[in-house]
């Protein structure tokens, strides 16, 4: 049977059909979770998409990382199963405290859209094993909130510990420390990127198709687990 | 019926970029002398029940849990009556 | 104070009424008391006042409007035509589409971010109301001279409120204009277009038939959002120290409305819904009397059931509240709890508010007394319509007149001045790429944007199967058509049907947003009926209907109207999006042909506007067989696989077309130029009816074929070639040099 993998939607969530669609497009099978779920229906493993949910309200993420799916996206993450969290996704891991440090506004203070340069620095991580380390790719980043910040000892610990995932090439767009685009936890199950992979899955609509390796990945994973 | 202010404010090493343009749109509007600016959040609360010490904790706690995220902010609580 | 009700109404007939300062006139206020039998109650004079303000009921623009229903070409592909939300066009396969666009002008004057970002919901909402799924937006914005202090604020906020809402409601942005006029200033143009997506089976229309059949208020709480918002802001201009009026603009929340799309389309999808109806300007009073009108004839509300944000509110005061993201529904009873437990699942408060009756009459309750009862098409569409006077200004010949010959206007000749005035147009404000917009929007979610701005149309996936999808472009030059509002309404046509031709699309139907100075000035007048008359004919004589729009008068800032500015919308449709043809020159030797008749057409020019200051002359010429042979051969270019890319001549000429073909695929050339034409005019005149092309060599022939067998000139001007743009014998510019000067306008104007 072909691993499934779960897409969360929250109210606001925008690319969750688009994360749907890359995970079929790499060969794995969708199941639709809903932000009022209280398990996982099974799944393998689960994509928390971008998007706004609750309109970004008081904080991106702060209301949504409370929702009864997150509770069981939690315990099954700690318990090692794989989670993807794209954007907002990323905003939710660091609010959950599943990833460390947090995402604020933008240093220009406008919202990118851009075709970005990034490096895959890790791929000891269930989702960035098809890629060969230091690969660079092209892969489009949209976000108004996406400057990553953690203390100097959390950032030198994820250095060190070869947790920093991907990395902005070129000019930091948009006031990351240390040009950190996306990171994973220790156990490397759980990562969160600001960037889009979904978005760049399909040469008719993205820059490349260099996106689809993430959802390869992990299916590769899931397929030999 | 009691009330209970909390203020969040970004931590000092954090950038805010916001507070900058604050304070670049100060300058330009002829404010002399402003230094910095930082721009934060304030919540107020109403609650049943007396302004006491217990309304207190329950506000810390509910700025500690929910209206401020304990990485990059501050907050602090004042209880009125 | 005690109630203004329906009964109090008819025993105080000679109660003093505020009608004047609600902007009736004295005819119209005469009128209402005529149909109703008796004076009108205060909330049913807050109605009418609304609702037949020029905003809403079109009263200067009717007459001329008609034209686009009189003219309209038959087209098998139109499934709905004007009077409803929007229009519906067929586009195959089972598939429908649906577009509009609108203006939401003087409210992103007073409030930039609100007024642009409630625009934007606006339209939004009025697809949404088709049955569609809402799947693009485009944004032609029209400012003030790009240095001028009122510019910087408007811009930023404008794009910032476009942003913030389009990109939260999850609809890609990918295409739009940003143009810059003296005229503008004081009076931005904010339109903006929305286009949307359904099956065949899932059109809905909004009125209220079936009587007994439940009114359903769902969305957003009612508040005092842009009370009189509409009426006042619409239907006056501003004073010339500036925003005197500063009446309550409507705030948007796009999650709300983000939640309200989703919500809508589950109850659409389980088929719970008879009409449905957004509340946009003037509210409630709006989307009950129109939903009345338009189905069985009669409605009952009680108003008392509306959720409010504000308890405070009069009734009057709700009926005129202009607050966001609300949607009025009618559902049969058997259908509500279905359609209530949708809305619960969403978290979307939903309110049954009345019933759907055959009285003929509205007829709304308040704390149980009947504060209105008028027959509902009187309201809704019945409004006045006015005759105004219009007549060609006198200083129009003189205008025309005044044409930017060589005589008139200094013209660069020497291989240097032809660089200098080459660089200079490219990083004119009007030219300069617009990269520090575009990159604030969002173009890539839904998945299904497969070209985006600066590509010249807009092209959606609509079946991710087949690969149908649809193009769309908006264009409209204010210059043309202040020197010849008919020829320039027709070239706003011609503009965008040729840019959705590039695509490799089949122009299919049109939506138009008729953006012009004061109705009460007879100039103006002329302009707009000038206008509508030419686009009218051109839609007839290119086979593309009119599926609606909208028209936002009362641009003007004292005696200084706009430029009259039609922004003409066209979609398309493509067999497979696959085969859409790009823009950017790509691979060393292809073949680039320039096809159409090039003139010395300087009138209105981008290089008489930047270089000297000067608007005179006539627009180009406009030939519309020409413009139809054109689109042929682009489309069947493409659907053959001819082509390797496309571009439509427009703004700056030749020039600035190879220019952006260059810098967008990051590829050179080596351009020879028509030996019959002088090199200023072959590089910047701006003759219509233009189309670089770049072909592979093999397909030269079999193209260069398909033109003269339509009698449509092409000429080889040059080769796919090296990293400059090199005019032989001229001049030659490195493309990054060109990139950079580009580029760099923006960035240097707004931060």
């Amino acid at each position: 049977m072909a691993p499934t993998v779960g897409v969360v939607t929250f109210p606001g969530s925008l690319d969750d059909r688009d994360a749907a669609r890359a995970v079929r497009l790499a060969g794995g099978q969708v199941v639709p979770l809903w932000h009022k779920d209280t398990h996982l229906m099974g799944v393998d493993a689960v994509v928390l998409p971008g998007g706004f949910s609750y309109g970004d309200y008081l904080r991106c993420g702060a209301i949504a990382r409370f929702s009864p799916i997150m509770s069981a996206v939690v315990g099954a993450a700690r318990e090692g199963m794989p989670v993807l969290g794209i954007c907002n996704g990323f905003q939710i891991l660091c609010e959950s405290h599943l990833l460390p440090g947090a995402l604020t506004r933008n240093d220009s203070l406008h919202f990118v859209c851009r075709d970005q340069a990034l490096r895959i620095e890790s791929t000891a991580t269930a989702w960035t094993s098809a890629y060969v380390p230091g690969q660079e790719v092209v892969v489009p980043l949209k976000n108004g909130e996406g400057g990553y910040v953690a203390d100097e000892r959390t950032l030198d610990e994820l250095e060190a510990e070869g947790r920093v995932v991907v990395r902005y090439l070129g000019a930091n767009p948009n006031g990351s420390r240390r040009a950190i685009a996306g990171i994973a936890n220790a156990a490397g199950n759980v990562v969160g990127l600001m960037p889009h992979p979904e978005h760049a899955v399909e040469s008719l609509t993205g820059p490349t198709t260099d996106g689809l390796g993430f959802f390869t990945s992990v299916l590769e994973r899931l397929v030999h687990a | 019926m009691a009330r209970v202010v909390v203020d969040v404010m970004l931590k000092p090493e954090i950038l805010d970029p916001q507070g900058q343009a604050v304070l670049h749109a100060l300058g330009r509007l002829g404010f002399d002398g402003v230094s910095a600016v930082r721009q934060g959040k304030r919540f107020e609360i109403e609650v049943d029940g007396p302004a006491d010490a217990d309304l207190a904790a329950r506000a810390e706690q509910m700025a500690a849990t929910l209206l401020a995220n304990l990485v990059i902010e501050d907050f602090t609580v004042r209880v009125e009556g | 104070m005690t109630l203004d009700t329906v009964a109090v109404a008819a025993a105080t007939p000679d109660l003093d009424q505020p009608w004047a300062a609600l902007g009736l006139k004295e005819d119209e206020y005469r009128r209402i008391r005529e149909i109703l039998g008796r004076r009108p109650s205060s909330s049913e004079l807050a109605m009418y006042s609304v609702m037949w303000s020029e905003h809403c009921s079109y009263k200067s623009s009717k007459v001329h409007l008609r034209q686009f229903g009189e003219k309209a070409p038959p087209s098998d592909a139109l499934l709905v035509g004007m009077g409803e939300n929007a229009g519906v066009v067929d586009i195959g396969q089972g598939w429908a589409v649906t577009f509009k666009i609108e203006s939401h002008n003087h409210p992103s004057y007073v409030e930039p971010y609100q007024g642009a970002a409630t625009g934007v919901g606006g339209i939004v909402r009025d697809i949404l109301t088709m049955g569609a799924r809402p799947v693009a937006i485009l944004d032609p914005l029209r400012f003030g001279p790009a240095d001028a202090a009122d510019t910087r604020r408007v811009l930023p906020g404008v794009v910032a409120g476009i942003g913030g809402y389009g990109n939260c409601l999850g609809l890609p942005t990918v295409g739009g204009e940003v143009v810059f006029d003296p005229t503008y200033l004081g009076n931005p143009l904010v339109n903006a277009l929305c286009v949307g997506t359904l099956r065949h089976g899932d059109i809905k229309l909004a009125k209220a038939s079936g009587v007994g059949n439940l009114v359903v208020l769902f969305g957003a709480k009612t508040g005092g959002d842009g009370i009189g918002g509409v009426s006042v802001l619409a239907s006056e201009t501003f004073d010339a120290d500036g925003p005197a009026k500063r009446p309550s603009v409507q705030v948007g929340d796009p999650f709300t409305e983000k939640v309200l799309i989703e919500c809508c389309l589950e109850i659409f999808a389980a088929d719970l819904v008879g009409g449905i109806q957004d509340l946009g300007g003037a509210g409630l009073s709006c989307a009950t009397s129109e939903l009345a009108s338009a189905g069985s004839g009669g409605m009952h509300v009680v108003l008392d059931r509306v959720p409010l944000r504000d308890p405070t509110l009069s009734p009057e005061e709700i009926l005129m509240s202009e607050s966001q993201e609300r949607m009025c529904a009618v559902v049969e009873p058997r259908h509500i709890d279905a359609f209530l437990r949708i809305c619960d699942r969403w978290d979307v408060t939903a309110t049954v508010i009345g019933e759907v009756t055959d009285s003929g009459r509205l007829v709304i309750e308040w704390r149980g007394e009947v504060i209105v009862d008028v027959p509902p098409r009187t309201v809704a569409h019945e409004g006045p319509v006015y005759e105004r006077p219009f007549a060609r200004p006198a200083a129009q010949d003189a205008l025309q007149a005044d044409g930017p010959t060589a005589g008139r206007l200094a013209r660069p000749s020497s291989p240097e001045e032809l660089r200098t005035t080459l660089l200079r147009l490219v990083a004119s404000p009007n030219l300069a790429a617009k990269t520090w917009v575009t990159s604030q929007y969002d173009r890539y979610v839904q998945g299904n944007t497969v070209l985006a701005q600066p590509d010249d149309g807009g092209v959606i996936r609509v079946d991710p199967e087949s690969g149908l999808g649809v193009a769309v472009s908006t264009d409209g030059n204010g210059r043309f058509t202040r020197l010849d509002p008919y020829a320039g309404a027709q070239l706003a046509l011609a503009e965008a049907y040729r840019n959705v031709a590039v695509t490799g699309a089949r122009p299919l139907a049109v939506t138009n947003c008729l953006n012009f100075g004061s109705p009460e000035d007879p100039g103006v007048m002329w302009q707009f009926a000038e206008a509508t008359r030419g686009l009218a004919d051109a839609c007839l004589q290119l086979g593309v209907p009119v599926t609606g729009g909208n028209v936002s008068f009362y641009n003007q800032t004292g005696d200084v109207a706009i430029l009259p500015t039609p922004v003409v919308g066209v979609l398309g449709v493509i067999d497979d999006v696959a085969r859409r043809t790009p823009m950017g020159l790509g691979t060393p030797g292809e073949s680039i042909l320039l096809v159409g008749d090039t003139r010395d057409e300087f009138g209105g020019s981008e290089w008489a506007h930047d270089v000297h200051g000067h608007l005179g002359g006539l627009p180009p010429t406009v030939d519309l067989e020409r413009e139809r042979q054109l689109a042929e051969i682009l489309v069947a270019g493409s659907r053959d696989g001819l082509l390797s890319a496309a571009h439509d001549v427009a703004d700056g000429g030749l020039a600035q077309a190879l220019v952006e073909m260059a810098v967008r695929g990051g590829a050179g050339a080596r351009i020879v130029l028509p030996e019959d034409l002088d090199p200023f005019v072959a590089l910047f005149s701006e003759s219509a009816g233009r189309v670089v092309v770049v072909v592979p060599r093999s397909e030269e022939l079999r193209f260069s074929d398909m033109c003269v067998a339509r009698h449509v000139p092409v000429v080889r001007v040059g080769v796919v070639d090296g990293t400059a743009l090199d005019v032989q014998g001229l001049f030659s510019v490195e493309v990054a040099e060109l990139r950079h000067a580009a580029e760099a306008t923006f960035p240097a104007l707004f931060g």
